[in-house]
């Protein structure tokens, strides 16, 4: 119990203190970092670049390690195929992104700062993956691959 | 710390933000295994989609989000976020949500976990969505 749930709590809590810490709570900054044709706030992108700094090398001990610290097997997303899918939901991620200045993790993690805005936002993105998963999961019922 | 030339950045609070991101993130990688895309972990959450990860540790997840940040806000003495209009919160989390499940992840899994792997799929995501972003502000402003 504690070793199967503590590990995604000390992460979500850690996750949503960055994202606060980083200014990422506030959507300002986030579309103040999308405007680069205007007043450019680069914090984001040390936010992102203090990120992937660390899970970069967080990645080296994968191959060495035979099993995760507290579960049995690595569970990592595999596919390497480049789909109109990928392209085309990854632009209209950008767009929703760009129009609120919020993305899922800022949105849930907001939720303890303004709730009434994050409510919004948390439950049309809910809705939204609802639809994709009545317009597309219906048909493709493929085995559903990890995602990012 | 302020950078010249942008006033409104805040590059140091910005770095040890994605220091933390980037903590836990790894500790999930090493600890249970699995990338952090909040976007499938909520999804999870909500019974929306199959991540594999077992619905009470996304909750446990999910759960934790506004618990961090709730901790920082409070030793800052809070915050003032700066939001859009409801109507135009709802339609940009519709889009949010339905893009994530059909790009298969967000800012997190593809931005931060897929890029430092390397990943081809999260970099051309990751350039994708930037780029969709930045013509977003562009064309509709960014107040």
């Amino acid at each position: 119990m504690i070793r199967t749930h503590l590990p995604p709590l000390v992460s979500g809590t850690l996750f949503g203190a960055g994202l606060a810490l980083g200014g990422m709570t506030d959507p300002a900054r986030i579309r103040g970092f999308l405007d680069i044709f205007g007043a450019w706030d680069p914090t984001l992108a040390f936010v992102m670049g203090g990120a992937v700094l660390v899970m970069a090398i967080a990645w080296r001990f994968v191959p060495r390690m035979a099993h995760p610290l507290f579960a049995p097997k690595f569970s990592l997303p595999d596919r390497t195929d480049l789909t109109p899918q990928l392209v085309g939901g990854a632009t209209l991620f950008g767009v929703g992104w760009g129009l609120a200045g919020l993305c899922p993790g800022p949105g849930f993690a907001v939720l303890a700062i303004a709730p009434l805005e994050a409510l919004v936002f948390c439950a049309s993105l809910l809705a939204g993956m609802l639809m994709h998963r009545v317009f597309f999961d219906q048909k493709a019922k493929a085995p559903a691959h990890a995602s990012q | 710390m302020i950078l010249p030339g942008f006033p409104e950045a805040a590059p140091l609070a910005g770095l040890a933000g994605g220091l933390l991101i980037g903590l836990a993130a790894a500790l999930m990688l090493l600890g249970a295994g699995r990338v952090t895309g909040v976007s499938g972990i909520v999804g999870r959450a909500f019974g929306i989609n199959d991540s594999g990860m077992s619905w009470s540790s996304a909750w446990t997840f999910v759960i934790g989000l506004p618990l961090g940040a709730f901790l920082v806000a409070t030793l800052k003495g809070g915050f003032e976020p700066d939001f859009v209009p409801l109507p135009l919160l709802a339609v940009a989390g519709v889009l949010v949500g339905f893009g994530a499940r059909l790009g298969s992840g967000c800012t997190s899994g593809h931005g931060v976990c897929g890029v430092s792997r390397l990943s081809q799929r999260s970099l051309v995501a990751t350039a994708t969505f930037m780029i969709a972003g930045i013509a977003t502000v562009a064309v509709m402003g960014a107040q």
